[in-house]
């Protein structure tokens, strides 16, 4: 990719968005680019690069917050916590794997995709970790939002607005978030040999134990040797996380191992273990297989994770694994990516939406890589859009179904 | 008292209309659910930020989300002002109506619709109760876990409108992170579902914005909220401190060293006599601070916790250390806090202020908001939740005495500028109202606010929803 831009600050940003729009020309943001695959294909005049826009501004330890500029690399971010003992909570998904790139990430990258891991659905996606962000709109100006305190009600909440707008509200300068320390023990249980419907059950009645499961996914037999180079004992595996202090650990880990062993036969798997499994969970393993085969990130309530896939079954060739307790099924198909009918079992189960994460260039083109949304609340998301971004000049055609459409069929009525 | 803080110009034509527009509105909802007589709107022209009152137009009751709908159709239509309520708790005056408004209680919408444990889910209608979530499906071993004060009369509507937090929010985070979807009414009465059970869903986070939004965007009439296992025991522990500002620094200690309670609650020496009059909850009187910290989990989990929390407090000089022996005994320190306003409001006439520091900035503010007060001839008392940082001194006053009054504001606008001017923020809880409406450009700048209400018009483009909240009125869009 050429990359026309690369400036070094906050100013240098919004000359180039200013003198854009004035051409009444485009602009597509990148980051590490590790994520271009993500979201449809953007058709842009210029592109700008946050590369140059780098470095932690603060890092306050005791007060579990860090301050950086949007360029910044995550592996530097990575290794500022691992000396502290602290962790992003919400787990960020390293999409190289998937998409077979390579470069570098950014924090701006990760907060612009809200990019969430396993731990997500008990302590939030990375948009409930992002407290304050700086940021250039639309018009060339730069803007703050939130702080850097854990609690702010100071205004409208523009924070959650930029997490996961896929850099089409403006783009990150600065972001401000929260940390958490580094759980210092962590073990697995592994139930063995059930079925995906059973696993969605054993997995709520985990939830609803008073031991705090941090990670809850189901492996089916079809991926299960592709964790742990095989390590995990045979049959499907229901993993259930445990995190906190030592001697809790211990103590949940029994407490749990008991609540789930009628279900199946239990083995448990130890720290390190653990760090590298759900590590593997979080970044798809069995699906980085350096293949484009069709890949959906499909969220949904739990107990409608197994039913969609047993559905989609009868209809095509799929393979699947679940996180989330079971609400996050990670769904490759076996070859047309079937849009259509993967969103029309999702809407008559239940509800929840569809990313077309990995696909063929043409099929990328063609299908909404995000949930198209009901006409009223697409048509608002377009006014939220217009108000940030009043030219259309960033990355146009990424979050397509989102507010093009309504455009469209507004003009049309 | 002379008020400092102005609403805005009520329209006169709205005004004028008045008997036409309650006629109109009286035919959009069943018999009963529609108040216009003065003795019927009396209890609707103020909220929990007492100090101010406006009498509204009329106040509508609404049983249903289509009732909702209709009527903001109505108003949009004839560009009638419509102030949202739920309890009308708001330290903030984010509910105070305006003569020109017409009031949207949702206090009749009160009924839980699904509670779905396999998923761990309530949904329920805008006018429950925060704690009637908690009661439903306490048997069940869950609880919903943001938990303000208030929570006995607030409801989930009035939480999201504020995006409230509460004691137990170090842990468990505060009401956004806890709201998986909304079914919500627009200006124009377009119903339309934001998120539900599958999280993270597509497109921009609009929940996300709509949490916090104090009104403006839209009035929610049904909420997905998140529900919880409940832990094995809990155990509040007191400790108690020669100085505030040495509690203040054992807070930031506690969190540094990587442990997390559920909760640390601070209060003063005037706080905790407040409270121990009121409560009986066996606060020590002989110290000038006190945390109250929760730690949760098994009995030997909770052992280990308390004991790395212990070493930090020795470090800070902790003069009194006391575990409750039985459950009645957290019951009553949990009491004594949460009912540390109300007992306040027995002794004197009190404002709240809801600023936010870093930790590493508490022990500095708690002595600045002192020298502060002092200046202005008042008395504070401090109650708040500390590890988060969220501040909330209690100024007290007699509202019946001008001068007083005046100078409690005076002392309250000064206290949140030290906030801001910490790193901190103006509101952590609370939400802005009419309040600290001119305060926000002490936080923000003009380009920051007008990017606010652009988003904000995305919504409401003729401002007609709780209009004379949160942004200043002066540097506002020409409507
Ligand atoms: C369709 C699609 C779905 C995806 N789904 C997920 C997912 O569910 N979970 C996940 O973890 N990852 C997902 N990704 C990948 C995710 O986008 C990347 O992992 C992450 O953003 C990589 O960081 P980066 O710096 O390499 O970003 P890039 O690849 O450079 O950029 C990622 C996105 O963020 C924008 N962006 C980057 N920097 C800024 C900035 N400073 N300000 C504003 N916008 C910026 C870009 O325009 C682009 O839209 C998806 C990608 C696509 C194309
Ligand atoms: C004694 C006391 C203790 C308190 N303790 C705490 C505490 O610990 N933590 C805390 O965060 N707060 C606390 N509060 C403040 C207050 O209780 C909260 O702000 C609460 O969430 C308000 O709820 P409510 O139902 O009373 O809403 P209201 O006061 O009626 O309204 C609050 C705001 O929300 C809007 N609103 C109400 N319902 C809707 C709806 N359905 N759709 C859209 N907008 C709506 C209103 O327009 C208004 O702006 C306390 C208040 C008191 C009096």
């Amino acid at each position: 990719m050429i990359v026309h831009f690369e400036p070094a600050s906050e100013e240098g940003i919004a000359t180039v968005v200013r003198a854009v729009a004035a051409d009444k020309a485009s602009l597509a943001v990148i980051g590490g680019n590790t994520r271009s695959g993500l979201g449809n294909p953007v058709r842009a005049d210029r592109v700008l690069s946050t590369r140059r826009l780098s470095g932690i501004v603060s890092y306050n330890p005791a007060e579990m917050t860090i301050t950086a500029l949007a360029g910044t690399p995550m592996r530097e971010i990575e290794e500022a916590l691992a000396e502290n003992r602290q962790m992003l909570a919400f787990e960020p998904v390293d999409h190289r794997p998937i998409f077979a790139s390579s470069g570098e990430p950014t924090i701006g990258g990760v907060f612009a995709a809200n990019v969430s891991g396993p731990r997500r659905y008990v302590a939030g996606a990375a948009r409930d970790s992002l407290l304050g962000v700086r940021f250039v709109n639309g018009r060339g100006e730069a803007i703050k939002a939130g702080g850097r305190v854990m609690k702010n009600v100071t205004g409208l909440d523009l924070v959650k607005l930029q997490a996961g707008s896929h850099g089409t509200l403006g783009i990150l300068t600065e972001v401000t978030f929260r940390v958490l320390p580094l759980p210092p023990a962590s073990e697995t249980i592994v139930v063995s040999g059930l079925n995906d419907a059973e696993a969605a059950a054993v997995m709520a009645e985990a939830m609803a134990q008073t031991v705090e499961v941090s990670g809850a996914a189901h492996l089916p037999e079809s991926v299960r040797g592709r964790f742990l180079e095989g390590g995990l004992p045979d049959g499907a595996a229901t993993v259930l996380r445990l995190e906190g202090l030592e001697a809790s650990v211990a103590l949940r880990a029994e407490k749990l191992a008991n609540a789930v062993g009628r279900f199946g036969a239990v083995t448990r798997l130890d720290g390190p273990q653990t760090s590298k499994l759900w590590a593997e969970i979080r970044d798809v393993k069995p699906y980085a297989d350096g293949t484009k085969k069709p890949l959906w990130r499909v969220s949904v309530a739990p107990s409608l994770g197994h039913q969609l896939v047993a559905a989609l079954r009868l209809q095509t060739g799929v393979d699947a694994f679940y996180d989330w307790q079971g609400g996050l099924v990670w769904l490759r198909m076996e070859a047309d990516p079937e849009a259509e009918l993967v969103r029309r079992y999702i809407k008559v189960l239940g509800g929840g939406h569809a990313t077309l994460v990995r696909a063929e260039d043409g099929y990328r083109a063609a299908i909404p890589a995000f949930e198209p949304q009901p006409l009223a609340v697409a048509q608002l998301s377009e006014r939220v859009r217009a108000s940030f971004d009043p030219h259309r000049i960033f990355n146009p055609g990424r979050m397509a179904a989102v507010s093009e459409t309504a455009t469209m069929e507004h003009g049309r009525k | 008292m002379a008020e400092t803080i102005g609403f805005l110009q009520p329209k006169q034509a709205v005004i004028t209309r008045r008997r036409e527009i309650v006629a109109d509105l009286a035919d959009l909802l069943p018999e009963g659910c529609l108040i216009s007589d003065e003795r019927g709107l009396k209890p609707f022209e103020t909220d929990a930020f007492i100090a101010y009152r406006r009498m509204p137009l009329a106040v509508a009751l609404p049983e249903t989300t289509e009732q909702v709908a209709a009527l903001l159709k109505y108003c949009s239509r004839y560009g009638i002002p419509v102030v949202p309520r739920g309890a009308g708790t708001s330290l903030s005056g984010g509910a105070i109506p305006q003569e020109d408004a017409v009031v949207i209680g949702l206090s009749k919408m009160s009924r839980i619709l699904d509670i779905d444990l396999f998923n761990r889910t309530a949904t329920i209608q805008a006018g429950v109760t925060n704690l009637n979530i908690s009661e439903a499906v306490s048997a069940d071993g869950f609880f919903y876990a943001p938990d303000p004060s208030s929570q006995l009369a607030c409801t989930i509507g009035g939480n999201i409108g504020m995006n409230s937090g509460g004691a137990h929010c170090l842990k468990y985070g505060v009401t956004t992170n806890n709201l998986l979807g909304v079914r919500m009414v627009l200006f124009d009465g377009t119903v339309i579902e934001l998120g539900g059970k599958a999280l993270d869903a597509a497109g921009y986070d609009l929940l996300g914005l709509v949490c916090g939004s104090e009104g403006q965007l839209g009035i929610v009439t049904e909420a997905t909220v998140r529900l919880i296992a409940k832990p094995e025991g809990a155990r509040p522990v007191l400790f108690g401190f020669a100085s505030s500002e040495a509690a203040g620094a054992c807070v930031a200690d506690v969190i540094g060293s990587g442990i997390i309670p559920v909760a640390i609650e601070f209060m003063d020496k005037p706080a905790i006599e407040i409270c121990e009059a009121f409560a009986h909850a066996g606060y020590p009187l002989d110290v000038e601070a006190l945390l109250i910290i929760e730690v949760e989990g098994s009995e030997p989990e909770m052992d280990a916790m308390l004991a790395s929390i212990v070493a930090v407090a020795r470090r800070h000089g902790v003069a009194t250390i006391k575990e409750c022996q039985s459950a009645m005994e957290a019951a009553a320190i949990w009491k004594g806090r949460k009912s540390a306003f109300g007992a306040t409001g027995r002794i004197a006439d009190y404002i709240c202020m809801d600023g936010t520091v870093p930790l590493s900035q508490l022990s500095h503010v708690l002595a600045r908001t002192g020298e502060i007060v002092a200046r202005y001839g008042l008395r504070v008392a401090n109650v708040f939740h500390a590890g988060d940082g969220n501040m909330h001194p209690l100024i007290l006053y007699n509202i019946n005495d001008p001068e007083d009054a005046a100078r409690a504001e005076a002392a309250g606008n000064d206290i949140l500028k030290l906030c801001v001017d910490a790193g901190g923020c103006l509101t952590g809880e609370h939400g802005v109202g009419i309040e600290k409406r001119d305060l926000m450009l002490h936080q923000y700048n003009q380009a920051d606010l007008d990017q606010q209400m652009a988003a904000r018009a995305a919504f409401d483009p003729h401002w007609i929803l709780n209009p004379s909240k949160v942004f200043p009125l002066e540097g506002r869009p020409a409507a």
